[in-house]
């Protein structure tokens, strides 16, 4: 079962982000042995991978390994600051159009071949080639000309400016001597990848586990583990008991887990739970073509009506925080200072009222011009937590006279008969946050035909010239002020009702140390977690 | 004799193609294509890149003109390659995955005849007796519990508080450094929960069934005959009454060869096993057509081959029915 899987490219560098709350302390104070070499990590994955040449996968569990063994020219830090990586500096021109990568010298491919700007010039080639059925061509083909007129330099031009070429360049590098002239599709390399990164390939034996191996080479230093399996377990309960009989050293576990089956002394000693906040929101979306809609009191209105932490308290036992707009509170594009809806039952009947909707028969349900106020939440199947919260907001709305009916549908049905032609009243859904807050696809009014993702069809002039100013600003302090703007506008108006951010749960068996809780989440250092020498479990 | 065969072998050609035809249709019909993987709520994919790579799927084509290279394909016993993102053969990811399904379903079936068997001639000769009573209740409980709550319960007691077996996969980590004596245990110490777990559904049903074919053979004259030549009550029952009670389940057992590649998405998932269930499963989630069509393809060749074979024995033992 799939999850709206938005911005993936972004979204696969973060695996895990943002880390305010964590209730785990750093290892710092405990009798920690010093750093050593050796153990291995074995981690639980619900699926498979599908694909290890990133070009061509989307999937969450081939982005995780390859996250691992290749690199991009740039990367976010654990603070969300773009850093260097492949690349060790860079050079922005006055007219912000034209990027000059200066590469790091004496990187070696696993091969041992070296890398050279060529692979980066390739890969960018490969992305835009029509012949190559990737779902992430769209940015590169904004490059009006890509160069290396050297082997450690590399140059992108751009027709105009974009406040994302910079990370778009996070993309990951694959090696041109074992590609070229190949068929991409055909490439050995999916099933056996050749990188730069921190981890080599060793091994995959499909639906069963993926084996990679530390690199003695990598540029950044050899990582201390030395091994990390994926295991494939594709059912959580299964996965749970899995790492509660030591089979497994990391998975990330759900609220009930975390809140009520982890709670022993056992547990605790030999696992350390992880909480902050996950990248990504829920939201109950108004479909702005239905006249109910259209009129910006009827959503104020639902949105007073609905208790936020009260889902939070039901569906994610509190491990969680009220949603106020797109972006993930405390990272820069979020904007604290914006009209807020608590739960308010009474100021959600006045603002019907005052929109004309009444009890005229007296039978609990609102009406106007002899229409009662009713409509249908759908969402998918698969994902209880959207059922639950479902219900929950259900129940708050009759309580202000509006009748509301829910629709679980299958996640493939749901989209084309319902979320793409624009079919439905409302939906609760959710979107990933990636870390940079260009939301031009999913908000400017462009981008309301079938099967695009403003599909609330929400349109605003303002709304959309913030967004193309966004996008072409690459001043972080100036993006700021637009899109604390965009988002004053978005808690105004409220075409979504936002709902609540989940947070993420990961748990790392406790042998492991060095492991140091960021906004970015926990794997940013992974070559630097190490197993003091006594406390190895795996020797060979 | 053969010229029936040949007969029947003809007849199934078209049969195989309505079949395929049908499938094929049927899948198309689903919302959701193999595209919406990579491109569905992706703010990258752009509409035109959703088109270019629906061309590079053929999936712009009329459904007749993709059925037809399909089946072109077929012919030369090329299943295509696979529209998952792995892009790798549908042959190759079949054969990966059919063994170990295999396995466990000839295992269990192992399982359920030696349990069954017995278990329903017992129940048979001491009809009403505590055991039988007995039986019965554990029986119902066996229908009644869904294997999906058993294996969670068994993986939960036997495996993380007792330790007794691993939860999940078919081999430990590290098996590759094992001597072979105790790779052969590993594998066996991995395999007894999931065999059991997909034997006990069918264990309950086959008892039932060969409870009442036991029934139904001893009321018959022949064993009232052999009772009154003074056969002991030993040979009445395993020489004379159980082979013809056994008849019926051997019909059965050649009905359930489709099933052996067929795998359980249930107990494949929650105890970790790459086998055909999850991939078949998985396949249809993706809309992976190939994957689809290629095990269908197979599954069907089983049933008519299975059916094939259960007619041609009944025609062997039955001369009336190769001449209508």
């Amino acid at each position: 079962m799939r999850f709206p899987k938005i911005f993936l490219i972004l979204a696969a560098l973060l695996a895990l982000s943002a880390c305010e709350r964590q209730e785990a302390a750093p290892v710092t104070g405990e009798s920690a042995g010093p750093p050593a070499f050796g153990d291995t990590l074995i981690m639980g994955s619900i699926g498979d991978a599908s694909n290890l040449l990133p070009v061509l996968a989307s999937d969450s569990a081939s982005s995780d390994i390859n996250g691992l063994v290749y690199n991009g020219l740039v990367r976010y830090d654990k603070e969300f600051n773009i850093e260097g990586e492949l690349a060790e500096s860079w050079d922005i021109s006055p007219d912000n159009l034209t990027f000059t990568f200066h590469l790091r010298k004496g990187v070696r491919w696993h091969d041992g071949t070296p890398f050279t700007s060529a692979d980066v010039l390739y890969t960018y080639q490969l992305y835009v080639d029509p012949n190559t059925p990737t779902a992430y061509a769209e940015r590169y083909l904004l490059v009006k000309k890509a160069e290396a007129p050297d082997p450690y330099t590399f140059q992108v031009t751009y027709e105009q400016p974009l406040a994302t070429a910079l990370i778009s360049w996070a993309m990951q590098v694959l090696p041109k001597h074992l590609l070229e002239g190949t068929e991409i599709t055909k490439s050995p390399l999916s099933r056996k990848p050749v990188g730069t990164g921190p981890f080599r390939f060793a091994e995959w034996v499909p639906g069963e586990k993926i084996v990679l191996e530390a690199n003695p080479d990598y540029f950044e230093g050899t990582p201390y583990i030395k091994r990390v399996v994926y295991r494939i377990i594709p059912d959580q309960s299964t996965m749970f008991l899995e790492l509660q009989s030591g089979g497994l050293d990391h998975m990330g576990l759900n609220p009930i887990q975390y809140s009520t089956q982890t709670d022993t002394l056992a547990f605790n000693r030999r696992f350390k739970k992880y909480r902050y906040p996950a990248s990504s929101y829920t939201y109950l979306g108004y479909n702005l073509r239905r006249p109910l809609f259209q009129d910006v009191r009827v959503r104020q209105a639902l949105g007073f009506a609905i208790n936020k932490q009260e889902l939070i308290d039901g569906v994610l036992l509190g491990l969680g925080q009220v949603a106020t707009g797109p972006y993930k509170p405390q990272t820069w594009p979020h904007n604290p200072n914006v009209a807020r809806y608590p739960y308010d039952p009474e100021r959600a009947r006045k603002l019907l009222a005052e929109a004309g909707w009444r009890d005229s028969d007296g039978d609990g349900v609102l009406d106007r011009e002899g229409k009662p106020l009713a409509f249908t939440i759908v969402t998918n199947q698969g994902n209880d937590q959207r059922i639950k919260t479902g219900e929950i907001i259900q129940r708050r709305f009759k309580e202000v006279g509006v009748d509301v009916k829910l629709r679980v549908i299958e996640w493939a049905s749901f989209l084309k008969e319902f979320i793409n032609p624009g079919n439905f009243d409302a939906t609760i859904l959710g979107w990933t946050i990636p870390p940079d807050p260009d939301g031009y696809n999913v908000w400017h009014g462009s981008k309301t035909k079938l099967g695009e993702l403003n599909f609330i069809n929400y349109q605003n002039p303002e709304v959309d010239d913030l967004l193309d100013r966004g996008r072409r600003t690459l001043d972080q302090a100036e993006r700021k002020k637009i899109y604390d703007r965009f988002q004053e506008i978005l808690a105004e108006e409220q075409p979504y009702c936002f709902l609540y951010v989940p947070d993420a749960l990961p748990v790392v068996a406790s042998r492991f140390r060095g492991i140091e809780p960021a906004p970015a989440g926990i794997m940013h250092n992974f070559i630097r977690w190490y197993v003091p020498r006594d406390e190895q479990k795996y020797t060979r | 004799m053969l010229r029936y065969i040949l007969k029947r072998c003809i007849l199934m050609i078209p049969l195989l193609l309505g079949i395929t035809l049908i499938s094929f249709l049927v899948i198309h019909l689903a919302p959701g294509e193999p595209t919406d993987m990579q491109t569905q709520l992706n703010p990258e994919a752009s509409v035109e890149l959703q088109q270019r790579l629906r061309a590079q799927y053929d999936l712009d084509k009329p459904l007749l003109v993709q059925y037809g290279k399909w089946l072109g394909r077929l012919v030369q016993l090329d299943f295509g390659d696979s529209f998952a993102q792995d892009r790798r053969p549908v042959f190759e990811k079949i054969v990966e995955r059919l063994p170990i399904t295999i396995l466990i379903n000839v295992l269990s079936i192992a399982l359920i005849l030696a349990v069954a068997v017995p278990l329903g001639i017992i129940s048979a000769t001491r009809r009403n007796s505590a055991f039988d009573r007995g039986t019965t209740i554990f029986v119902f409980i066996g229908f009644a519990t869904p294997s999906f709550w058993l294996a969670l319960l068994l993986m939960d007691y036997l495996g993380v508080r007792l330790g007794l077996f691993p939860i999940a996969g078919v081999k430990s980590l590290g098996y590759e450094y094992l001597g072979w004596i105790e790779q052969v245990w590993d594998r066996i110490h991995h395999l007894v929960l999931p065999v059991f777990v997909s034997a006990f559904g069918g264990l309950a049903g086959f008892s039932r069934y060969m409870r009442s074919n036991m029934l139904e053979v001893i009321r018959q004259d022949y064993i009232l005959t052999a009772r009154a030549k003074g056969l002991s009550e030993r040979a009445v029952i395993y020489r004379h009454a159980l082979r013809n009670a056994l008849l019926p389940v051997i019909t059965i057992l050649g009905l359930s060869v489709p099933g052996l590649i067929g795998g359980s998405v249930i107990f494949e998932t929650i105890f970790a096993i790459p086998g055909m269930g999850k991939l078949f499963y998985d396949g249809v989630m993706m809309r992976d057509y190939p994957l689809i069509m290629g095990v269908l393809v197979i599954g069907a060749v089983l049933t008519l081959v299975g059916n094939l074979l259960a007619d041609i024995s009944y025609a062997l033992a039955d001369p009336r029915i190769r001449k209508a």
